[in-house]
C-alpha cells in the first residue's frame, strides 16, 4: 500500500461514506418496492388469493347414493349390492396408458380378460370417469397397491357396491340389469344427480324404476393436499339412498313356471286379477344377468346374441305372437255386447266358411265340422266357423273397438322397460302401414286370432285377468311398494284401472261358464288339467309360426321343430273368486291343451294350494285342440 | 487547520473510548452488538418458520440449529482476525477458489443436474460458496492498492478478476450463485467510488450482452425466465412455483393464517417451502405485518453494515464490508423478488431463514468479517 496523504484519506472516507449513503437509499427503495408488491398481493388481492387457496385445498366430491334393493312378495332378495374393490384408471390423466397398465400388472395380476374389458369400457366411458382395469381385488392386492400407489397418480382403488342378482337366470328378464352408464345414456339423465354413480338400469324393472332405485346424490367438501389425498371432510350433504322395491312377484310361482317350461322355449305370465300384481313373469331360455353388470365379454355376448334360442329375448313382454284361439272368449263377449250373437244363437259348422260370392273357403280346424254350434260349444270346442261368422257380422271396426278395451294392441304399461304393444289390426292401421284397404276376409282371420293380430303373453294375461274381473282392467304391475332403507312405512304405487262395459252382467257368465267348460267338459280342449281342488276357466290356442329372425342356415335337423305352431293357453282360477290369471306360451309347442295348459295348472296349484298331481299323461289325441 | 483536525481526532477518540466503555466485553471480543442482536433475532425467527415449513419435524429444526451454531462459531472466529491479515490472504484465497472451480468442472460430482460439488474425501464442498467471500475480498484487496476512486486500468482488472469465477460458476451451471458472485465484484466497485458515467456504461454493456447470455442459457434457465414473464402459460410446470407462492402470500392477508396454520404450505401445494420459497410461508402464516417486521429486521442489519462501512478506517475494510453487506441485500431482494413474482425464479435462499447449511455458513463468515472491520480499529494518528 502506497502511503497516502491525510487529505487523500479524508477524501476516500467521504467518498465511501457517500456511496454507503447512496447504497442505503437504494436498499430502502428496493425494500419499499418489495413492501408495495406485498401490499398489492396481501391487501389488494387478498380476497382473490384466498379463494384460490381455498379452491386448492377444498374439493367438492359427489357421494353416490346406494341403489335400492329389490325383494319378491315374501321378502326374498332379488337384487342386492355387493361391496367390491376395483382398480380404476382415469385415462385423461395418463400420458402413457399402455405403459401404466404394464407397470400395474407387475403389482396386481391383470389378465387378458381384464385388458379386453378395459378396452371395451374405455370406449363408452364418461370423460374423467375412471375405467376399471381390475375388478374384485383381494384385500391383499388392495394393500399391495396402497404401498406403491403413489407411483400411479391416475390410478385409484375404488370401493364400490356392485349389483348382484342372487337368483340369476330366474329373474333376468323381469329385473333387467344395471351396467356402466354409456355416452348415449349420459344425454338422457340428470348428470349432476349421477355425478358419483357409475351404473344405471339397462332393462326390465331396473330401468323402469331407475328414478326410485337410484336416489339422490350427496356431496361432501373435503380437504385435499397437493397430491390429491383426502385429509378430512369439512362438510357433507349425505345422499338420499335409492328406495327398496317390494314386488308382487312370488319366487315360488316364478320357479314353478320355470320348472314347468323345462327345456322348452316359452313364456309364462301370472297376474293376480284383484290388484293387477304380476305374480310370475318367465321367459325361457334365460341368461345370467350378473355377466352384464361389469360388462360382458364379447365372446359371451356374441354367444348369447346369436344363439338360436334367443336367450336375451324377453318373450313375456316383448314376444309378439298371434294369440290364436285364446281371443275367442273375448270375441264372443264382444258379440254378446254388440248384439250380434246370444247365448242361444247357433251357427252351422260344416268344416269351412265362405264369404258370400267368394269361393275362398276358410276352414275350421276340424275337417268334418262341428255341426250346430252355440256360443258355449264354440268356445269349448274352439269352433272356427262360429267365429268366422261372428267376426264377419261384427266387422273389423267393432272387433277392434271391443278388443282394444282388454288392452290388445297397446302396451299394458307394466313397469318393465321395453314392453312391446303387439298389434290389433284395424282399417286405419292397414291404410297407414300397408297403404291398402281392409278386406272382409281379414276380419275372419282376426276372429280366430291369426294373421297380423299379435299379442304378447303379458297382454294375454292382463286380458284374462280383466275377464276374471268381469271387466275391471287393472294395469299389471311388478312393483307393489317402495320403501327407504330402514324406514317403517312404505308407499304403494298407485293402481291404474278402467272398466270394460258389456251392457249385461250375464254376458260375463255366458263366456266364463264356457271357459270353465273348456277345462271341465269331457269335450273341452283343456280337460286334462281339470283340478279336483278348484275350478279353472281357460282357453287353449295355437299360434301359427311366424319367424322371430330365424335364418335358414340353421341346423337343418331343428328346422322342422321350429316350424311347428306355438302352443298357447290362458286361464284363471278359481272361477267363483278369481285369484290368479295365467297366460302360457310354448314356442313350437304344438297344442295349447296338451303342452301349454299343464304349465298353467302347475303355477295355479302352487298359488292356490292345489294338489300338484296332474291327471296321467295325455290320452293320445283324446283332447281336441283349437284350430 | 491542523488544530481543528486535532480536535476532531481527539473527539473521535473520545467517542471510541465511550463506545468501548459502553460495550465493554463484546467490543473486546470483536463482536458488534447491534448486528449480533439483529442476527440472533433473524435466526430465531428463521427457526420458527423452518419448524412450520418443515411440517414440525424436530429433526429439521435440530439440524438447522446445529448449522446455526457452527455458523456463529465461525463468525466469532473470523471476527477475531484483523482485516489486515485477511487482506494479506485475500488473493491467495481467490486463487485457491478459482483452482477449485476448475477442479469441479473437471472431476466434480453431479447433483441435481449440475456439477457443483467437490468431494474432498472428508467433506463434500461447493467451491462456488467460497468465491462468494473470495471475490469481494480479492476485489477489495485489488482496489485498495491504490487510492480511491480507482483508475480505469484497475477497474478493468477488478472486472476480469470477478468475471473469471463468474463464468466458471455459470458453466456448472449455477445461475443464482454466479449472479451473486458477479454482484459482489460489482458492488465492491460501486463502494470504491466507480464514477456514475462508468456505472451507466457498464450497465449498458450488460444490457447489450444479455441476448448473448440467452443464447448460452440452458433450457431450464430459459424456461424460468419465460415463466417469470408469464406464469399462467405453464401453470402446472415451471409456472407452478410462482403461482402457488403468490397464492400463499396473497391468502395470508394482513395478519396471516397463523403460525403452523398455512394451508398452502402444510398441504404441500407450495414447493420448496422450507428452502427457497420459505418467504411465501412467512407471508401466508404471518401476513403483511409479519413480512414488514422481517423486512425491517433486514433493513436494520443492512443499514448497520453501511454505518460500519462509512466508519471504517481503511479502504480494504470499507470495500470488503461494503461488498459483503450489499451482497446480503442482493440475497434478500433476489429471493423475495422471486417468491413474490417480481423477478424470475433463481435458486437463491432467503438469507439466514431458509433451511440449509452452506449459505448460512458463508453469510455468517461474511458478518464475522464485517464485525472485524468494525472492531479492529487502531486509533488514527495524524
Amino acid at each position: 500500500m502506497r502511503l497516502t496523504s491525510f487529505e487523500d484519506r479524508r477524501r476516500e472516507q467521504r467518498l465511501v461514506a457517500t456511496r454507503a449513503l447512496v447504497a442505503g437509499v437504494l436498499v430502502l427503495i428496493g425494500l419499499c418496492l418489495l413492501a408495495l408488491r406485498l401490499l398489492h398481493l396481501q391487501v389488494d388481492r387478498h380476497d382473490h388469493f384466498s379463494v384460490l387457496s381455498k379452491d386448492n385445498r377444498v374439493k367438492v366430491q359427489p357421494v353416490p347414493p346406494s341403489r335400492g334393493l329389490i325383494y319378491d312378495a315374501s321378502g326374498v332378495v332379488l337384487a342386492d349390492n355387493h361391496p367390491t374393490f376395483s382398480l380404476e384408471i382415469t385415462i385423461e390423466k395418463v400420458a402413457d396408458l399402455a405403459g401404466t397398465i404394464d407397470e400395474l400388472a407387475r403389482l396386481v395380476p391383470i389378465d387378458a380378460n381384464d385388458r379386453a374389458r378395459f378396452e371395451r369400457l374405455k370406449r363408452q366411458r364418461m370423460r374423467f370417469q375412471g375405467v376399471p382395469i381390475r375388478l374384485n381385488m383381494t384385500p391383499e392386492e388392495v394393500a399391495r397397491f396402497a404401498v406403491d400407489g403413489h407411483r400411479f397418480p391416475a390410478v385409484d382403488v375404488r370401493a364400490e357396491l356392485i349389483r348382484t342378482y342372487p337368483l340369476g337366470e330366474s329373474t333376468a328378464h323381469v329385473l333387467g340389469y344395471v351396467g356402466r352408464i354409456n355416452e348415449r345414456e349420459m344425454t338422457l339423465i340428470d348428470t349432476s344427480n349421477y355425478a358419483g354413480t357409475h351404473f344405471i338400469g339397462k332393462g326390465g324393472l331396473e330401468k323402469a324404476h331407475e328414478d326410485v332405485l337410484h336416489g339422490r346424490v350427496g356431496y361432501q367438501q373435503v380437504e385435499v393436499n397437493a397430491r390429491g389425498r383426502i385429509l378430512r371432510t369439512l362438510e357433507s350433504t349425505p345422499p338420499t339412498p335409492g328406495q327398496d322395491l317390494s314386488l308382487y312377484l312370488d319366487m315360488a310361482l316364478q320357479q314353478e313356471a320355470i320348472n314347468a317350461l323345462g327345456e322348452r322355449r316359452g313364456a309364462v305370465v301370472a297376474i293376480d286379477p284383484r290388484d293387477g300384481g304380476v305374480l310370475a313373469m318367465v321367459s325361457k331360455p334365460s341368461y345370467n344377468p350378473n355377466l352384464f353388470v361389469e360388462g360382458i365379454s364379447q365372446t359371451d355376448y356374441n354367444a348369447l346374441l346369436h344363439s338360436i334360442d334367443k336367450p336375451l329375448f324377453d318373450r313375456a313382454a316383448r314376444g309378439q305372437y298371434p294369440p290364436g284361439s285364446t281371443v275367442k272368449p273375448f270375441i264372443a263377449l264382444g258379440g254378446l255386447a254388440t248384439g250380434f250373437t246370444t247365448a242361444r244363437k247357433t251357427t252351422h259348422c260344416s268344416g269351412a266358411f265362405s264369404l258370400p260370392g267368394q269361393s275362398h273357403r276358410f276352414r275350421c280346424w276340424r275337417k268334418g265340422g262341428h255341426g250346430t254350434v252355440n256360443l258355449e260349444r264354440a268356445i269349448v270346442e274352439s269352433c272356427d266357423v262360429y267365429f268366422y261368422s261372428l267376426a264377419n257380422q261384427m266387422g273389423i271396426d267393432r272387433l277392434h273397438g271391443f278388443l282394444s278395451q282388454f288392452g290388445f294392441g297397446a302396451r299394458t304399461g307394466v313397469d318393465v322397460a321395453g314392453e312391446l304393444p303387439g298389434l290389433l289390426p284395424s282399417r286405419e292401421w292397414k291404410q297407414r302401414v300397408r297403404k291398402q284397404p281392409w278386406y272382409p276376409g281379414e276380419t275372419l282371420i282376426v276372429g280366430i286370432g291369426q294373421g297380423s293380430f299379435l299379442a304378447t303373453p303379458l297382454q294375454l294375461a292382463a286380458a284374462t285377468a280383466t275377464m276374471a274381473n268381469r271387466g275391471h282392467f287393472i294395469q299389471p304391475r311388478l312393483a307393489r311398494a317402495s320403501r327407504f332403507p330402514g324406514a317403517d312405512t312404505e308407499s304403494e304405487f298407485p293402481r291404474v284401472s278402467r272398466d270394460v262395459e258389456v251392457g249385461d252382467a250375464r254376458y260375463w257368465d255366458n263366456v266364463i261358464d264356457a271357459m270353465s267348460q273348456v277345462v271341465e267338459s269331457p269335450r273341452g280342449t283343456a280337460k286334462r288339467i281339470r283340478s279336483p281342488d278348484y275350478r279353472i276357466a281357460g282357453k287353449t290356442g295355437t299360434s301359427q309360426v311366424f319367424t322371430i329372425g330365424q335364418k335358414q342356415t340353421y341346423n337343418a335337423a331343428k328346422i322342422p321343430e321350429r316350424m311347428r305352431d306355438h302352443a298357447l293357453f290362458v286361464a284363471f282360477a278359481p272361477v267363483e273368486d278369481p285369484r290368479i290369471a295365467v297366460a302360457v306360451l310354448v314356442e313350437n309347442g304344438g297344442h295349447g291343451g296338451s303342452d301349454a295348459a299343464p304349465v298353467a295348472r302347475r303355477v295355479m296349484d302352487v298359488y292356490l294350494g292345489g294338489s300338484t298331481l296332474l291327471p296321467t299323461d295325455a290320452t293320445g289325441d283324446g283332447g281336441s285342440d283349437g284350430d | 487547520m491542523a488544530a481543528a483536525m486535532a480536535t476532531k481526532t481527539i473527539s473521535a477518540r473520545l467517542d471510541q473510548d465511550a463506545e468501548t466503555a459502553k460495550l465493554g466485553l463484546l467490543q473486546r471480543i470483536h463482536l458488534d452488538a447491534p448486528l449480533l442482536l439483529a442476527l440472533l433475532a433473524l435466526c430465531g425467527f428463521g427457526l420458527l418458520v423452518v419448524y412450520s415449513a418443515g411440517d414440525r419435524n424436530p429433526l429439521i429444526v435440530e439440524r438447522q440449529l446445529a448449522r446455526m451454531g457452527i455458523a456463529f462459531v465461525l463468525m466469532f472466529a473470523i471476527a477475531q482476525v484483523p482485516p489486515l491479515i485477511l487482506r494479506r490472504w485475500s488473493f491467495a484465497l481467490y486463487l485457491l477458489g478459482v483452482a477449485m472451480l476448475v477442479a469441479v468442472l473437471l472431476f466434480g460430482d453431479i447433483g441435481k443436474g449440475a456439477q457443483r460439488w467437490l468431494d474432498l474425501g472428508v467433506v463434500r464442498f461447493q467451491p462456488s460458496e467460497l468465491l462468494k467471500l473470495a471475490v469481494p475480498m480479492a476485489a477489495a484487496w485489488l482496489l485498495s492498492i491504490r487510492p480511491l476512486p480507482p483508475r480505469p486500468g484497475w477497474i478493468l482488472l477488478a472486472i476480469i478478476l470477478t468475471l473469471i469465477p463468474v463464468l466458471l460458476i455459470a458453466k456448472q451451471p449455477d445461475l443464482g450463485t454466479s449472479l451473486l458472485v458477479a454482484s459482489a465484484g460489482a458492488l465492491v466497485l460501486f463502494v470504491a467510488g466507480l464514477s456514475w458515467w462508468m456505472i451507466l456504461a457498464l450497465a449498458s454493456v450488460v444490457a447489450a450482452i444479455a441476448p448473448v447470455v440467452w443464447l448460452f442459457m440452458h433450457d431450464y434457465q430459459r424456461a424460468r425466465v419465460l415463466t417469470f414473464l408469464d406464469p399462467e402459460s405453464d401453470p402446472l410446470g415451471t409456472g407452478y412455483h410462482i403461482i402457488q407462492s403468490q397464492i400463499a402470500i396473497g391468502s395470508g392477508g394482513i395478519s396471516g393464517k397463523g403460525w403452523l396454520n398455512g394451508t398452502q404450505s402444510h398441504l404441500e401445494f407450495l414447493p420448496e417451502r422450507h428452502t427457497d420459497f420459505i418467504f411465501a410461508v412467512i407471508g401466508e402464516e404471518f401476513g403483511f405485518a409479519g413480512i414488514l417486521a422481517l423486512l425491517a429486521l433486514y433493513l436494520f442489519i443492512i443499514l448497520r453494515g453501511l454505518v460500519i462501512v462509512a466508519r471504517a478506517r481503511d479502504n480494504y475494510g470499507r470495500l470488503l464490508a461494503g461488498g459483503l453487506i450489499l451482497v446480503f441485500f442482493v440475497y434478500v431482494f433476489v429471493n423475495t423478488g422471486m417468491v413474490t413474482g417480481l423477478l424470475p425464479v433463481v435458486g437463491v435462499p432467503l438469507p439466514l431463514i431458509s433451511y440449509g447449511g452452506t449459505s448460512m455458513v458463508t453469510l455468517m463468515i461474511g458478518f464475522g468479517m464485517i464485525m472485524a472491520v468494525e472492531t479492529h480499529k487502531k486509533p488514527v494518528r495524524p
